[in-house]
């Protein structure tokens, strides 16, 4: 396959941290949908001083989609909701030392399951989290050109 | 590590005979065809040679067939070249929507020229119907194009019978038959074609090497200019290795071809099987009863296909896939949705195509691993997760549950 992998998203597709789910968790959320081949579903336990105990994710997709969703996570966790917000998807992207352009998408759909699973807990505790705007639940949409063709001959 | 090779219908490893009878081309009978003393001629009569052994692989006369770059190069003369010598006639072509992007962007490109495309639908098994076929020809209908057979779900179509309904109404009959040239019993004069595309590297040959096939009195336009080879309709100096190396591999997959088709066939069906038993939520992607002998293709569900790719590559084990990730474009592959496949299980498709060499311990291992990562990838899905915690949202249930065949 001509996808030219860095060896830290061969390593987190691999061996991908955080596979799971978390029982009763403190904000869940999933974002992507199926007719694009992507969906995220992150899990957080945030404790009573705001912090992120733990994280989870199950994805559906490719071997970036999942790379990018075990990045995410390792960075949320032990981080405030508020230091949460600034793993943006440049700073998964470079946590993976780069994505192949095509797969940028999957960078921005790792931020966004961790706003949604941030915009479920405030939404269940009645709070507001500074700079978090409702995600939205398709981002593919958006993202994705659904225009290049670029076909292998076979 | 051991390396399972199971893309053949991408491409296939070049037999040493073919290498072997190929290499004089390169450094000792290096001559010009075109040149009159002997270096040239001997050249130039290993062509003639070739060009003979190619015909007679088809039924057809060696001045009937041409060489050229590959597939997709016959695929664009055969079209373009017909529908522009013959546009006084007519400016309307049928084709299918299963068809090689060689044959589906040459009919696009010749949309823009003014020429007007019918793209036949397929059903479920990927088989486009004698009917439909019929029902779509019009007064001004030229030329139609229809696949031998499938490259990413095997499926073999009726050809003898479309080319009869397309000369029924003076229509001429071009066949892209890369997958099936040297695989499937083909006769050009038996089955009415009137023009077919073949390419070498599929059959053990070596790459950049093709032919076209074009029925005596059938009027091309050139689409290369130049000097007077190929009779004046396909100018640049012939490719003398490849061209001699094109007629070995086509003489010993004629020999071998019926042999060959049995003990693929075993293998494949045993493979089909073995995964409509052991892997849940699977279903086989095109007919069974009409289908190359070494093709395999499921969608698997709760998936995407790249990662099962990489998985498996990781166990060195040479596969591909139709899903959108894999192909550096965002849908999944035509084909698949013109099986009527949605999006979701498109994406988790495999093919696994059998060589000549493949062995019953590579189909077992390949599959082995399969298992292993669909257990792996779908222990990280969500749409598993979901389906798991509620019995529903599984696609591939309800096609079972609707009588679809060939669905676990």
């Amino acid at each position: 396959m001509a996808m030219n992998y860095s060896e830290a998203v061969m390593d987190h597709f691999t061996n991908p941290r955080n596979v799971g789910e978390i029982e009763n968790a403190s904000g869940c959320g999933t974002v992507g949908n199926a007719v694009c081949g992507d969906i995220m579903r992150v899990y957080l336990d945030i404790d009573d001083d705001g912090i992120i105990q733990d994280a989870k994710f199950k994805t559906f997709g490719c071997g970036a989609a999942i790379a990018t969703s075990s990045m995410a996570t390792v960075l949320v966790k032990g981080k405030t909701v508020q230091q949460a917000l600034e793993v943006t998807n440049k700073a998964v992207m470079e946590a993976l030392d780069g994505l192949p352009p095509v797969k940028v998408h999957c960078s921005l759909l790792a931020e966004e399951a961790i706003h949604a699973a941030l915009w479920d807990y405030a939404e269940k505790n009645g709070i507001m989290i500074e700079g978090l705007e409702k995600p939205v639940s398709d981002i593919s949409e958006h993202d994705h050109g659904h225009d290049i063709d670029d076909e292998d001959e076979d | 590590m051991k390396q399972i090779y199971l893309d053949n219908a991408s491409t296939t490893r070049m037999r040493p005979e073919v290498l072997d009878a190929m290499l004089p081309y390169f450094t000792e009978q290096y001559g010009n065809p075109s040149s009159i003393y002997p270096l040239g001629q001997e050249a130039s009569d290993a062509v003639a040679e070739a060009r003979s052994s190619l015909a007679g692989c088809i039924g057809a006369q060696p001045r009937e067939v041409f060489f050229t770059s590959g597939g997709s190069e016959s695929d664009n003369w055969a079209i373009k070249g017909f529908a522009r010598a013959n546009v006084a006639k007519g400016r309307h072509i049928i084709t299918s929507a299963v068809e090689h992007h060689a044959v589906l962007h040459t009919c696009a490109a010749l949309e823009k020229e003014g020429f007007e495309v019918t793209y036949l639908p397929v059903d479920g098994d990927g088989l486009v119907s004698v009917e439909d076929f019929k029902a779509a020809i019009r007064s001004d209908t030229i030329l139609a194009s229809i696949m031998f057979a499938n490259n990413e779900i095997g499926t073999i179509q009726s050809i003898a019978e479309l080319a009869s309904a397309a000369h029924e109404a003076g229509v001429v009959f071009h066949t892209d038959a890369v997958q099936a040239f040297g695989h499937e019993y083909i006769n050009v004069e038996e089955m009415g074609i009137d023009m077919l595309s073949a390419s070498a590297h599929k059959l053990y040959g070596p790459k950049g090497m093709g032919l076209l096939y074009v029925r005596k009195g059938v009027k091309l336009l050139n689409l290369i200019d130049g000097g007077q080879q190929e009779r004046g309709r396909r100018a640049t100096t012939e490719n003398v290795s490849g061209i001699v190396g094109f007629a070995k591999a086509a003489q010993l997959a004629e020999a071998e071809r019926e042999a060959v088709h049995g003990s693929q066939l075993a293998l494949r069906d045993h493979a089909i099987e073995r995964i409509l038993r052991e892997i849940p939520h699977a279903k086989l992607n095109g007919s069974w009863e009409s289908r190359l002998a070494n093709n395999v293709n499921f969608s698997f569900e709760f998936i995407e296909g790249e990662g099962m790719l990489l998985q498996l590559a990781a166990r060195g084990i040479c596969v591909s896939s139709g899903s959108a990730c894999t192909s550096g474009s965002l849908d999944p592959s035509h084909v698949l949705l013109a099986i009527g496949l949605p999006h979701e299980i498109a994406h988790g498709s495999l093919r696994m195509t059998l060589g000549r060499d493949t062995t019953l311990e590579d189909v077992d291992f390949a599959i082995d691993s399969l298992k292993a990562t669909l257990a792996n990838l779908r222990s990280m899905s969500p749409l598993y997760e979901d389906f798991q915690k509620t019995g529903e949202g599984s696609i591939i249930a309800e096609m079972k549950a609707q009588g679809v065949p060939y669905v676990s």
